[in-house]
C-alpha cells in the first residue's frame, strides 16, 4: 500500500475514534464551540484528504456531513437527538470505508446514498421523514437500491409534517436509528473492521510528538556521557562484579542510543520523493529532455537533517537540470543521447551519509567560472592565475557568483550555491564538486548520521583535550623525531608534509590556539599529524597527542563564544570534564590554509579520460602473501582490527574468532585467491582482519598487511581473472587485484548471504 | 509599608554587589574550568554544571579590574540570561537581604565608562551600597567587541 495511504489511514483512524467521543459529548454540551470546531475540523480534513487521493465516495460522504457541521456551526442548526445520530451514523460509513480501504485499497462499492439523502434533508433543516426512518427497517433485508426511497422523501415530507409531535418516536428510536440507516453495510463491516485492524496499519505504529523524541535523544545523551565516566572507572577497579556490570551498562546504552537514533530516522526517500516532478517540470520548461535515476532511497538520516538538506537537494537538482544538461540537438552534436540523465545515489560510509548527485551535461568550464568571478569582483587577478581548476570550481560557492548570461526565473540571481553549502555546512556536512567540461558534473555531499551524538577524535595539545568531528577526518599520521625532521619541510617558513607525494600544508594545534609554547621545542619528539579535510582541501593539523575516538554529545556555546569560529561546540569528557569541539572550517580559515596545492588526484584522473565523473573510489589498501598487493573498496569495510593468531578457534572445522559477542568466521584471502599463494604466517604474528558487515552478520577477512587508503579513479586494466578478482588496476604506480568480497565469502561460506541459493544471492 | 525586594549579594574588588535574587539559579564553589583559548578575556572557560555547559565569566575582567590574587579562588553564581545559564566569577559571597524599594537610586551620572554599562542603580544601605548588577549586560561581550570585523583575516 502507498506510504501515504497509509498515513491517512492511520490519521484518519485515530480522528474517528475522537469523532465518537466529540459527538457524544456535544450531545451533553450542545453548546460547546470548542467540541463543535473539533468536530468540523476533523471531518473537513478528512473530506479535503479523501478527495486529494481520489476516494471519491468518501469525500462525498464527508462532504454533506461537513454541510451539516457547518450550519450547526453558523449557529443555524442545534444539536439534536437526529443530528447526533445521523453524525454517528456518518462516522461508521467512513470507518467502514477506510476499513474497505484498508483491505482492499478502495472504498468499496456499497451505497451510502440514503445516508447522503437524510444528511441533506437535516441539512435543509428539515426533520427526518419518520418515513424514511420507518421505512429503514424493509430496506435492510432487500438491500434495496436507493433509488426509490430518493423519490419517497419529497412526497413523504408532508406526510412527516403533519404528526410534528412524532419527532418524539424517533428519539426514542433514537440509538437504533443510526443503524437502520447505515446498519445493511456499516455496521457489520463495522465489527468486520475491528477484526481486521489487528495487526493492521493503526495497531503497528503510534504518532509521538517530535519533542518528546528530542527529550529523549538529550536523555540518552546523557546516558552516554555518564557512561563513557562509568567507562572510566574500569581500569582502576578489579572488582568483576563491576566490570561485569560496566560492560553491560555499556552495552545497553550503546543498544539504546542506537535505538533512540532509529526512532528520528527517516529514509532519504521521503525527500527524494518530490524531486521527480521538480525535474520534469523543469526539463519541460526548459526544452530538454531529462531522465533521473535514484539509487538508495532507503538510506536513513536524522529527521532534522532531512529537513535541512531538503531546500539544498532541491536547488542542486534544479541547478543541473537549467545549467548543466544540454538541450537535446546539443547533446546529439556532442555525441550524447538526447535525453540527459541525472543520477542520484545515497549510501553510508563511515559512519556519515553520502548523497551524490551526477549529471551528464556540460559539465563547468573552470575557465568560464573565473572570468565570471572576476567580473563581480569576486577573487584578484592574482588569485585567479594560481588557482586550480578543482579551487576554481569552488568559486560557484561564493554568495553572488552565477554563470548565467540571463536570470530566468530558474536560476541565475546569484542567490543559489552559497546558500545550498552554507545549509549543509551548518549540519556539519560538506559540499565537494568535480566537474569534466563536456562530461559533466558530480556533486558529493557529505553528512552526519544525526547531529546530536557524533563519533570523534580526542587530541591533546598545550595540556588541554580537543575533539575533532571523524567528519572531516581523512587519516592519521605519526612520524618518529627522525621521520619529522626529514618529512616536514618549509617552503618559506611555511612548514609543509609530503603525505604520498601530495603536499600538505600544515597548521600546528598549539599556535593557532595560542595554547602553551611548549610544542615549539618538540623537534627531537615525534609528531603526530591530524590530516583533515576543509572545504576540500586536506591539511595537517599537529597535534601533541592523538588519544582515541569517542561518541561524543554535542552541546552548543554561550552566546560570548559565537565570535569564535574555531569551536563548534563543547561536550563532556569521560572524567566530567569540558572539551572543546574544533571547527575545521574555521580553524582552517584561522590558519589561512589557502589553497595554493594541486589537487593530484584531480588532476591525474583528469588524464585518464571522461569517465572519471563517476568512478573515483575510496579503497583500502593491503598486502596478501608477499608482495601481492589487493585493493577493496573502503565503503564495505566495517572495521580493521588486529587479533592474535592464538586466539583462533575452530568451528566446524572451521576457523572462526570470538569478536563483540558474536562467533566470527574467518576467511584467509591467501587461500581463495589464486593469485596469492604467499607464506603462511608465523603463529606468534598479529593477524590482520579486516572485518566485512551484511544484515548483522560479520565476517574477517584475514589479509597479510594493511597499507593504505587511498582515493582512485579505477580503471581496470585486466579483467576477469576469477576467483574472487574483478581484475587488475595501477594505483600507486603498482598493480593492484581489485578483490570480489562477495565470490570470496561466497566461496568459503555459501551460507553467508542467507538461505538462498549462492547464485541468488549474487544479485 | 513599602515593597521589599530580594537581592543575593557577593564582593567583587572591595565592592558590595547585588543581584535580584530570583535571575540567580544557583551558587557553587569554585570548578574545575576548561579554558577556551582564543576567546574574549572575561570569558575564564567552561564549566559542567551536572552536565549542562556553563560559560564562565569573570567579572573582574569584565569590570575592567585588576585581576584576582592568585591564591583566592573565585566563587561562581550562576544567574539565568536569555542565553541559558551563565556562570559570573566573583570574589566573595554575601547574605541573601532584604531591602526596601524606596532605598533605590539610579546610578550618578558621574558614573562614567564599563561601569555605567553594568550598574543598574544603587541601594543605600545603612553603612554601605549596594550596587545592582546588570546581568545582562554583564553577560554581553563589551561594546568594543562587537565593532570589530569578526573576519580572521
Amino acid at each position: 500500500m502507498d506510504e501515504i495511504v497509509k498515513e491517512f489511514l492511520v490519521e484518519n483512524y485515530e480522528n474517528l475514534d475522537r469523532l465518537d467521543s466529540d459527538l457524544v459529548n456535544l450531545e451533553k454540551d450542545p453548546h460547546s464551540k470548542e467540541t463543535l470546531g473539533s468536530i468540523f475540523r476533523t471531518i473537513h480534513t478528512l473530506k479535503g484528504t479523501s478527495g486529494f487521493l481520489g476516494f471519491g465516495k468518501l469525500e462525498a460522504v464527508a462532504h454533506v456531513g461537513e454541510n451539516l457541521l457547518s450550519k450547526m456551526r453558523d449557529g443555524i442548526l442545534t444539536i439534536n437527538p437526529e443530528i447526533a445520530s445521523a453524525l454517528l451514523a456518518t462516522v461508521d460509513a467512513v470507518r467502514s470505508m477506510l476499513s474497505q480501504i484498508e483491505a482492499t485499497g478502495d472504498p468499496g462499492n456499497q451505497d451510502y446514498s440514503r445516508l447522503i439523502e437524510q444528511l441533506t434533508l437535516l441539512n435543509d433543516g428539515q426533520p427526518v421523514p419518520a418515513a424514511v426512518s420507518a421505512a429503514v427497517p424493509t430496506p435492510v433485508v432487500a438491500v434495496a437500491p436507493a433509488a426509490p426511497v430518493v423519490v419517497a422523501p419529497e412526497p413523504a415530507v408532508p406526510v412527516a409534517l403533519a404528526p410534528t409531535i412524532p419527532t418524539a418516536p424517533v428519539v426514542v428510536e433514537g440509538p437504533a436509528a443510526p443503524s437502520p440507516v447505515s446498519l445493511p453495510d456499516a455496521g457489520a463491516a463495522a465489527v468486520e473492521a475491528g477484526e481486521h485492524r489487528t495487526g493492521g496499519v493503526s495497531d503497528s505504529t503510534i504518532r509521538v510528538d517530535v519533542v518528546l523524541l528530542d527529550k529523549l535523544m538529550n536523555l540518552v545523551g546523557e546516558l552516554v556521557l555518564a557512561r563513557n565516566q562509568v567507562l572510566q572507572f574500569n581500569g582502576q577497579y578489579t572488582d568483576t562484579a563491576f566490570l561485569a556490570t560496566s560492560q553491560r551498562l555499556n552495552l545497553i546504552t550503546t543498544e539504546l542510543q542506537g535505538s533512540v537514533m532509529k526512532t528520528r530516522m527517516q529514509p532519504i526517500g521521503n525527500v527524494w520523493g518530490k524531486l521527480p516532478r521538480v525535474v520534469r517540470d523543469l526539463a519541460t520548461a526548459c526544452g530538454k529532455e531529462v531522465r533521473i535515476e535514484m539509487a538508495g532511497k532507503e538510506t536513513e538520516l536524522d529527521k532534522t537533517i532531512i529537513e535541512a538538506i531538503k531546500d539544498p537537494l532541491t536547488h542542486i537538482v534544479r541547478n543541473s537540470v537549467d545549467h548543466g544538461i544540454e538541450p537535446p540537438q546539443v547533446r546529439l552534436e556532442r555525441g550524447k543521447s538526447a535525453e540527459g540523465c541525472l543520477n542520484m545515489r545515497a549510501y553510508h560510509e563511515g559512519g556519515q551519509v553520502i548523497i551524490e548527485i551526477v549529471d551528464d551535461g556540460g559539465g563547468i568550464d573552470s575557465e568560464r567560472v573565473k572570468q565570471k568571478a572576476l567580473q563581480r569582483g569576486l577573487i584578484t587577478p592574482e588569485h585567479a592565475a594560481r588557482m586550480s581548476d578543482h579551487e576554481a570550481l569552488h568559486l560557484i560557492f561564493l554568495p553572488g557568483f552565477s554563470t548565467a548570461e540571463k536570470i530566468t526565473n530558474v536560476s541565475g540571481r546569484g542567490v543559489g550555491m552559497d546558500v545550498v553549502k552554507t545549509n549543509i555546512e551548518k549540519i556539519g556536512g560538506t559540499v565537494d564538486l568535480q566537474s569534466q567540461a563536456g562530461a559533466g558534473t558530480t556533486l558529493k555531499i557529505k553528512i552526519p548520521l544525526t547531529l546530536a551524538i557524533i563519533p570523534a577524535l580526542i587530541v591533546t595539545s598545550g595540556g588541554d583535550r580537543f575533539a575533532i568531528p571523524q567528519v572531516s577526518l581523512l587519516e592519521l599520521v605519526r612520524l618518529d623525531a627522525e621521520q619529522a625532521a626529514k618529512q616536514i619541510e618549509f617552503i618559506h617558513g611555511v612548514p609543509v608534509y609530503r603525505l604520498r607525494g601530495q603536499l600538505l600544508p600544515l597548521a600546528y594545534l598549539n599556535r593557532e590556539l595560542k595554547l602553551d609554547e611548549g610544542g615549539a621545542t618538540a623537534a627531537a619528539e615525534s609528531v603526530s599529524i591530524v590530516i583533515l579535510q576543509a572545504d576540500g582541501h586536506p591539511f595537517g593539523l599537529v597535534v601533541d597527542e592523538i588519544n582515541d575516538t569517542e561518541e561524543i554529545v554535542v552541546k552548543p556555546l554561550g552566546k560570548q563564544l559565537k565570535g569564535v569560529t574555531s569551536f563548534a561546540g563543547a561536550t563532556i569528557m569521560g572524567d566530567g570534564r569540558v572539551a572543546l569541539i574544533l571547527d575545521v572550517l574555521g580553524l582552517a580559515q584561522r590558519a589561512s590554509i589557502i589553497t595554493e596545492e594541486r589537487n593530484r588526484t584531480l588532476s591525474e584522473s583528469a588524464a585518464h579520460g571522461r569517465k572519471v565523473v563517476d568512478s573515483r573510489q575510496t579503497l583500502l589498501l593491503f598486502e596478501v602473501g608477499a608482495g601481492s598487493r589487493m585493493a577493496i573498496p573502503l565503503s564495505v569495510v566495517a572495521r580493521l582490527e588486529e587479533f592474535a593468531s592464538s586466539s583462533v578457534e575452530y568451528s566446524g572445522g572451521k576457523e572462526v574468532i570470538r569478536y563483540r559477542g558474536q562467533i566470527m568466521p574467518l576467511i584467509r584471502v591467501s587461500a581463495h585467491v589464486i593469485a596469492a599463494a604467499g607464506k603462511p604466517l608465523a603463529d606468534d604474528e598479529p593477524m590482520q582482519v579486516v572485518v566485512y558487515s551484511e544484515q548483522g552478520r560479520s565476517v574477517g577477512l584475514v589479509v597479510g598487511q594493511i597499507k593504505d587508503i587511498v582515493q582512485e579513479t579505477i580503471s581496470v586494466k585486466r579483467h576477469a581473472l576469477g576467483n574472487g578478482i574483478f581484475g587488475s588496476v595501477v594505483i600507486q604506480d603498482r598493480v593492484t587485484d581489485l578483490l570480489d568480497v562477495k565470490a570470496v565469502i561466497r566461496a568459503a561460506d555459501p551460507s553467508f548471504y542467507g538461505d538462498k541459493a549462492p547464485a541468488l544471492a549474487a544479485a | 509599608m513599602t515593597d521589599c525586594k530580594q537581592f543575593a549579594t557577593f564582593f567583587l574588588n572591595g565592592l558590595f554587589f547585588g543581584v535580584e535574587v530570583l535571575k540567580v539559579q544557583e551558587v557553587i564553589r569554585y570548578q574545575h574550568m576548561t579554558r577556551v583559548p582564543i576567546a574574549p578575556a572575561m570569558i575564564q572557560g567552561l564549566i559542567n554544571l551536572r552536565g549542562q555547559i556553563v560559560t564562565a565569566i569573570d567579572l573582574r575582567r569584565r569590570f575592567e579590574m585588576p585581576p584576582r590574587p592568585a591564591e583566592q579562588l573565585p566563587m561562581n553564581v550562576v544567574v539565568r540570561t536569555d542565553d541559558g545559564a551563565v556562570s559570573l566569577l566573583v570574589d566573595e559571597i554575601g547574605d541573601v537581604l532584604e531591602i526596601p524599594e524606596n532605598t533605590y537610586e539610579s546610578t550618578p551620572e558621574t558614573l562614567t565608562g564599563v561601569a555605567r554599562e553594568l550598574i543598574r542603580g544603587v541601594y543605600k544601605l545603612k553603612e554601605r551600597l549596594l550596587l545592582i548588577l546588570d546581568t545582562e549586560q554583564a553577560v554581553s561581550l563589551p561594546a568594543t567587541f562587537n565593532r570589530q570585523p569578526t573576519k580572521g583575516n
